[in-house]
């Protein structure tokens, strides 16, 4: 009987539709060679992306595969004899080759996400340490200007920061979706909401539905390790591209390794300060400060500005930085534990499979034997 | 420095006016969230945890005393550290763009613009000087200062034979500078160094 394989986006190997009744595979060992029905192996694997994401986006979920979800880590193998037909390999005995070959394979993925976690951790302490001295930098702007995350302006500019890579669980999505939740919070009539994002996964997400809305991409900002001036270059570019007359910074805060708070920063433009400013509330305060240096009250609020806005986008990457190390660092550490529970479901398969090509084997040697002797 | 001589003058005479000091208020620190921005993003998107604002990680600033107080309490912030965080002072001379400008508690609020120079905080009899490149000192009401700036080093780190080749160095672009760019990067290296150079003998 010819084997069917299908491959479903290379992620799911099935090796054969399932026999109509399961329940007779168990005779399967003690009948001869001429028997008619066979027992087929069946296997069903995911490996991949299920053993990686600790999370899997819900866009994802809506795979056809026999009504089953992609969530779960379906590892269904009953092993049946197949006594006489050819088998996989067109060997006649059983063979555990298929486990052992998925034995290593897992093996070597829980090696490879040990090792990630491993590089993420150290790399963590680095940037864990560099955060934690640039968060008093932005706590002038905000004892200053307050915090106006409400605010109604026509022209709103939404920055949100992501990372590059992937493999580290859910951080992404969740920026982008409050980023989205913004969009609609900011829309209206007469008021436009553009996108700046920075990082790749941002951009490939955002891509797919907001395209003209985005107003720049940047990526590869982690290459080299972050440093002001690094970022200050890149708020100048900012700002003199985009039109704003909020700026809104969307990022992961990094609380402790396994809890990230999305965090929104506001930051006005110099008009629009001095409109809050001189209606009061909030902002009120600030008109009975008193300006030292420049030559208009209207050039240091400029400066004011932009020097807030590099300093909050400073800290704003360094917190996500150190969300990204955090968030990867626990997939991948559940990644390994799975793939260690895996691999022990496995090893009992092979043992199972082991022992019962023995017994075939001795019980093929011994009625055969029995057979001569009358 | 004596530019608000005059001014500290006229207080320590007569107290300031009989009316009491702008905005003193003994009212407790302002909330921790903005519920306008919660209630509206409740609306939009009801299934998600509205995202934190930086408001609700500072912890509140105390409110403006109705007596000036003793002592002043600096914050000096970098990007890379916090240099002075809540300490109690006596005066902090910051390098404005219109001079050097003494901070005395009871200061009336400002915002300063900084240029390179030596800020100095005076505690008692002793003064830490440091070089600062630019940034921006806020003197609030309630005698807290916070100066945010990019660069800072003591002025004991600063090496003179460097700071006299840099010098030299950039007055030699500035002159053979073309484009208007050149131009300003090299005016930029001169000001930071003749400044450097003050600071060093000054």
């Amino acid at each position: 009987m010819a084997m069917t394989a299908l491959r479903r986006e290379g992620r799911r190997f099935l090796l054969s539709p399932i026999p109509p009744n399961p329940s007779t595979a168990a005779r399967s060992t003690m009948l001869s060679e001429s028997t008619a029905y066979e027992m087929r192996w069946f296997l069903i694997v995911s490996l991949g992306d299920d053993l990686i994401s600790g999370e899997v986006p819900k866009s994802n979920i809506h795979r056809k595969n026999h009504g089953r979800s992609r969530r779960s880590f379906v590892f269904v193998c009953s092993f049946f004899v197949n006594a006489g037909d050819l088998s996989l390999l067109g060997i006649r005995s059983i063979s555990t080759q298929v486990v052992r070959n998925r034995m290593k394979s897992v093996k070597n993925i829980q090696k490879i996400t040990k090792a990630m976690k491993m590089v993420a951790a150290s790399k963590l302490r680095a940037v864990q340490l560099r955060t934690e001295n640039s968060r008093g930098l932005w706590q002038p702007f905000t004892a200053l200007l307050g915090d106006t995350p409400s605010v109604d302006v026509k022209k709103n500019v939404i920055v949100t920061i992501t990372s590059d890579k992937g493999l580290c669980g859910g951080i992404n999505s969740t920026s982008v979706k409050i980023s989205k939740s913004l969009y609609k919070l900011t829309s209206g009539p007469e008021k436009e909401t553009k996108y700046v994002l920075l990082g790749e996964k941002g951009k490939v997400q955002m891509v797919r539905d907001s395209k003209n809305s985005i107003e720049m991409t940047i990526t590869e900002v982690q290459k080299n390790p972050v440093n002001y001036t690094q970022v200050s270059v890149l708020a100048d570019d900012i700002l003199k591209n985009v039109e704003y007359d909020a700026l809104r910074i969307i990022f992961n805060k990094f609380h402790s390794v396994v809890s990230f708070i999305p965090t929104i920063s506001t930051i006005l433009s110099p008009e629009v300060v001095e409109r809050e400013s001189e209606s009061g509330g909030k902002l009120g305060d600030l008109d009975s400060y008193e300006i030292e240096g420049g030559e208009t009250k209207a050039e240091v609020l400029q400066n004011l500005a932009e020097f807030q806005f590099s300093c909050v986008l400073y800290n704003a990457v360094l917190e996500n930085a150190c969300s990204e190390l955090g968030a990867r660092m626990s997939a991948m550490d559940s990644s390994s534990r799975n793939a260690g529970e895996m691999l022990d479901r496995l090893t009992l398969t092979y043992n199972r499979t082991r022992q019962a090509s023995i017994t075939t084997e001795l019980i093929e040697i011994i009625s055969g034997a029995s057979a001569l002797t009358g | 420095m004596y530019r608000q001589a005059s001014r500290l003058l006229f207080r320590a005479l007569g107290g300031g006016r009989p009316v009491g000091r702008a905005f003193s208020t003994n009212a407790p620190a302002v909330p921790v969230e903005d519920s306008a921005f919660v209630e509206a993003w409740k609306k939009v998107a009801p299934n998600l945890d509205p995202p934190k604002t930086p408001l609700s990680f500072m912890k509140p600033r105390p409110p403006t005393p109705s007596s000036i107080p003793s002592k002043l309490t600096v914050n000096f912030v970098l990007p890379y550290q916090s240099e002075i965080s809540n300490k109690e002072v006596d005066m902090v001379i910051v390098p404005a763009t219109t001079g050097q400008m003494g901070v005395l508690p009871g200061h009336v609020a400002t915002i300063a613009e900084l240029k390179p120079g030596i800020l100095s905080v005076h505690d008692g009899n002793e003064a830490t000087k440091y070089f600062v490149s630019s940034g921006f000192a806020f003197i609030h009401a309630n005698s807290i200062t916070d100066i945010v700036a990019v660069e800072a080093v003591p002025v004991d780190h600063i090496d003179p034979s460097l700071v006299q080749k840099g010098l030299a160095d950039f007055t030699q672009k500035l002159s053979s500078a073309t484009t208007d760019l050149e131009k300003a990067e090299a005016q930029i290296g001169v000001d930071v160094h003749s400044a450097l150079n003050a600071a060093l003998t000054g």
